[in-house]
């Protein structure tokens, strides 16, 4: 990216920097030159007969999945975001896609896993101890583990390749595989939640991904269990004009803990392809759920020439008194990101958090926020939008805050900020807001004085100036989630720390 | 979608037989243009992304639901200003309760006169502001208006007004739509300042164009007073030019629905608009101000100060939009939306929306809905101050700083005061 981008006085110069180190070649981008066993091209009914069959669904799967194709047929493309792009031929896509030597027989040794899918894990920075027990190496997981212990469920194209720690978390009773063995192996579960957050008549994409998905993990966590280590689930495209659908289901069963990371890469072509994937959580009383993604899929070249359509569903619901959701996302891949983490706060004093960095360069175009649906007593909800636009990308937060009449006494706070890199970008905000009780209080605020009041005045008193405080304080959220990702992220969250809003239009 | 055939059902039903005819070219042009406008755009429906929290279905209807007649002994507002008094009577001009339209540094004329010249002025405004105001988010009632309207005056302002224009509308039937057209035109260093009161009608669609030439200044307040069951759809659509000034004061106080449209847009460099509103609401009042504001120059600054309190279920409703185009540098835009909800069955609805591409700006928007402050009202009952009043106190200290964006002290004092008696009344 050249660097004779016109900044207007004030955007801190470290900031433009670390933007642009963003926007600079895409490190992820190469390809796995490996056999792939593909699904006939295009879209059908056999296709999704074929995607369960594949997936060893059992028949209610498959009916649950034909049902959704069925209502997907008739359903409209939501065209109201704010990002244009070429109509998509949805007959063009491969709907699943696999590794040849997957296909056979699931690897249970290094030895059997093809070396070359290895190889892709390695070269994205998985650390080797995790990519031996990816690959069930025996002994592994009794070696001395360097750091935290993160589990990670590594999905290529449409199969998980394996899942690490799976034993270690069985003791805990926590369970955490993908989602295809879960229907296999606890079909209840599955059934029990299963869209029942993200019901399979949601929306155009939910529904697609409701009729064709494949792969995605599956997380419970028993009552009263905090997950002895992090989870993880690392979606890599490989294939050529693939589609990605994968769906995470978490549940947190009552006063349970977990946190949970998402990272996602995809070769650099020319071509764009599609990726639609479900996450639904549901959390139970006094349980907790952590959300990260570093969302890190190809965002096209420096002139808009392809790149990954993000178009992704997730939704926590927190059914218990007292629940808790974090979504915390690292927005800088994909050419098209059309993405709503949100929260339906049912159980009363339950509380849901959104934070978000949405960095978009060049070409890209991120539509992105979250929704805060309150319906239970005293719930309370706090959003932090940060959105950088550089190049020519436009970058849009979309956010609703529902305060229904039966939530009284609950509360909202968000604050949004937006900056531009040079005068090429676009930098939009649409906030919706829905206040139905009297006794709630709900606060949208682009400026910067309504931060944590305890904090800043920590920050004041110790003589900090009220920006320098409230970016502290704001680049503290950053940090904090930065810094709890996998080695694999050490790269990005390196280069975001960096960021700050000074500077910001609104 | 099921909902696109009954938008141009509802549309036809609309447009009718009443289509006046005849006229000046451009006045016959200007009608075409925006009814093939809204023969595409079809009638406002609930799902339209503007209208979903307001339902426009008694706009749309074809014959207006009947309204009460509101009767009150108390002063009408404006009256203390120095001005010429322009009275319309259930949409129609009466010229016998009007004074006489001459006025230093102004010419009035009635809209059908001006739309009978084939050379006037207005051919450049009536309908131009409006069609341009139709993207990138439809206004079909303005269209409507556009193509129906024959009442309404043109005014053109050389130089300063020597006096304000008033415009009083008197509502005498419990039914029927009222259509007023207005377009006004302030020259280069012209200075007018025009109120509007009253219902108008059981139904009212009101549009004004107004262009504001460089370093002119326009002052527009507005009270929609206290009839309790009138409906009404107002649009402002502006265009302002260098240096120019234009500002714009709503007070509403009851009325079942009410929805206040403003369309600005900023030409030339160094202009201001503001554009502020207090409304206080009862029962089965819903109110709504859509504002979308473009700046297309370089150091603007645009203001957007609404307040609203609402009781007893009464609905409230902002969407403000800020588009500041690419290359409309040092713009500043400020929106602000507040509401205090003094029960529990009362709702608001707010989208501020910022939509900017230009990266040497500082747009701020907030959006607050609570109930009245514990503190405060510790404090005052501490103080010994009735739990009652202390609530009052508040409650218009709240609206005051809408109120704060009137210019004229005068007026400012007498808004004040009508939102005091509407606190005091407590029912209506």
């Amino acid at each position: 990216m050249n660097m004779d981008v016109q900044v207007k006085d004030g955007v801190d110069q470290e900031t433009v920097d670390a933007v642009q180190t963003v926007g600079e070649k895409y490190k992820y981008g190469f390809e796995t030159d490996i056999e792939t066993e593909y699904a006939p091209i295009g879209l059908n009914e056999d296709i999704v007969r074929h995607i369960s069959a594949k997936n060893e669904e059992p028949q209610w799967m498959l009916d649950w999945r034909l049902e959704a194709f069925a209502r997907w047929k008739n359903m409209i493309e939501p065209e109201w975001a704010m990002v244009h792009y070429p109509k998509i031929d949805f007959q063009s896509i491969y709907y699943y896609a696999q590794p040849k030597s997957m296909a056979e027989k699931k690897p249970k040794s290094l030895d059997e896993v093809d070396p070359k899918v290895l190889a892709t894990y390695k070269k994205l920075g998985i650390p080797l101890k995790e990519q031996m027990i990816l690959a069930g190496v025996e002994g592994a997981e009794d070696a001395p583990a360097e750091g935290r212990k993160v589990a990670v469920d590594a999905v290529f194209d449409s199969v998980s390749v394996g899942t690490t720690f799976q034993d270690e978390l069985k003791k805990a009773g926590v369970i955490f595989c993908s989602i295809t063995e879960a229907i296999q192996e606890c079909p209840e579960l599955v059934k029990k939640y299963l869209g029942t957050v993200v019901p399979p008549s949601d929306n155009f994409y939910a529904t697609l991904n409701t009729a064709v998905f494949s792969a995605g993990s599956f997380v419970y966590i028993p009552k009263g269990t905090k997950c002895p280590m992090e989870l993880s689930t690392y979606f890599r495209i490989n294939a050529e004009n693939t589609g990605q659908f994968e769906r995470t289901l978490i549940i947190a069963d009552e006063g349970s803990y977990v946190s949970y990371l998402e990272g996602c890469t995809a070769p650099q072509r020319d071509t764009n392809q599609l990726h639609a994937a479900v996450v639904e959580i549901v959390i139970e009383k006094d349980a907790e759920v952590k959300y990260s993604t570093v969302q890190n899929w190809y965002p096209g070249d420096e002139n808009g020439v392809g790149g990954i359509y993000n178009f992704v569903t997730k939704r926590a619901d927190c059914r218990g008194d007292r629940a808790k959701v974090m979504w915390t996302q690292v927005e800088t891949g994909s050419a098209v990101t059309w993405k709503y983490p949100s929260c339906i706060l049912r159980g009363d004093d339950s509380q849901g958090e959104f934070y978000s960095i949405a960095i978009a360069n060049n070409y890209q175009q991120a539509d992105t926020g979250t929704k805060m649906i309150h319906l239970g007593k005293r719930t309370k909800s706090r959003i932090v939008s940060k959105g950088i636009s550089a190049g020519r990308a436009q970058n849009t937060y979309r956010g609703l805050v529902s305060m229904h009449p039966k939530a009284k006494n609950s509360r909202n706070y968000t604050q949004c900020d937006s900056l531009l890199i040079g005068d090429k970008c676009g930098a939009h905000t649409v906030p919706y807001i829905e206040v139905k009780n009297n006794s709630s209080r709900v606060e949208h605020e682009a400026t910067t004085s309504k931060v944590d009041d305890e904090q800043m005045f920590y920050c004041r008193q110790r003589g900090m100036g009220e920006e320098e405080a409230v970016a502290l304080i704001v680049n503290g959220f950053a940090k904090e989630v930065l810094q709890a990702l996998p080695m694999e992220f050490a790269m990005e969250a390196q280069a975001l720390v960096a960021i700050s809003l000074e500077g910001s239009v609104g | 979608m099921a909902n696109v055939q009954e938008k141009y059902d509802v549309a036809e039903a609309l447009i009718g037989a009443s289509t006046p005819s005849g006229g000046a070219i451009w006045a016959v042009a200007a009608r075409e243009t925006a009814l093939a406008n809204l023969r595409q755009m079809g009638a406002p429906h609930r799902r339209d992304e503007y209208w979903k929290y307001t339902n426009p279905t008694s706009l749309t209807a074809v014959d207006p639901l009947a309204a009460d007649l509101f009767h009150t002994t108390e002063v009408r507002p404006f009256e203390m200003l120095d001005r010429i008094k322009l009275v319309f009577v259930d949409g129609i001009f009466d010229a016998a309760q009007s004074d006489d339209l001459s006025v230093d540094g102004v010419e009035i004329e009635l809209l059908s006169d001006a739309m009978a010249k084939d050379i006037h002025w207005a051919s450049s405004l009536y309908g131009v502001l409006e069609a341009r105001g139709q993207s990138p988010v439809a206004r079909p009632l303005a269209a409507l208006n556009t193509v129906q309207a024959v009442q309404g005056f043109a005014i053109r302002v050389t130089g300063k007004a020597a006096k304000a224009i008033s415009m009083v509308y008197l509502r005498g039937s419990e039914t029927g739509d009222a259509m007023v057209h207005h377009v006004i035109k302030l020259e280069q260093g012209a200075d007018l300042t025009l109120t509007e009161n009253g219902p108008l009608a059981a139904r009212a669609n009101t549009v004004m164009e107004v262009e504001v030439a460089d370093n002119a200044a326009f002052h527009h307040v507005r009270s929609q007073g206290r009839d309790h069951q009138r409906r009404a759809a107002t649009h402002i659509f502006t265009q302002l030019g260098q240096e120019s000034s234009f500002k714009s004061f709503t007070l509403t106080v009851n009325g079942r629905l009410t929805r206040n449209e403003a369309v600005i847009e900023f030409l030339g460099d160094n202009a201001h608009a503001t554009v502020a509103g207090a409304c206080a609401g009862d029962g089965d009042f819903l109110h709504d101000d859509t504002i979308f504001i473009t700046h297309d120059a370089v150091n603007c600054e645009s203001r957007q100060v609404f307040k609203k309190v609402l009781r007893n279920g009464a609905t409230g409703i902002f969407q403000g939009k800020i588009l500041v185009k690419a290359g409309a540098q040092k713009t500043d835009g400020y929106q602000l939306s507040k509401a205090l909800l003094l029960d529990d069955d009362s709702n608001f609805m707010a989208k501020p929306e910022l939509e900017i591409y230009a990266d040497d700006v500082a747009c701020s928007h907030g959006s607050t809905c609570g109930e009245i402050d514990d503190d405060a009202m510790f404090y005052l009952t501490s103080r010994g101050i009735p739990f009652k009043i202390a609530q009052d106190m508040l409650t218009l200290a709240f609206l005051h700083e809408a109120l704060e964006e009137i210019e004229n002290p005068v007026i400012a004092e007498d808004m004040g005061a009508r939102l005091s008696d509407w606190m005091e009344r407590r029912t209506g």
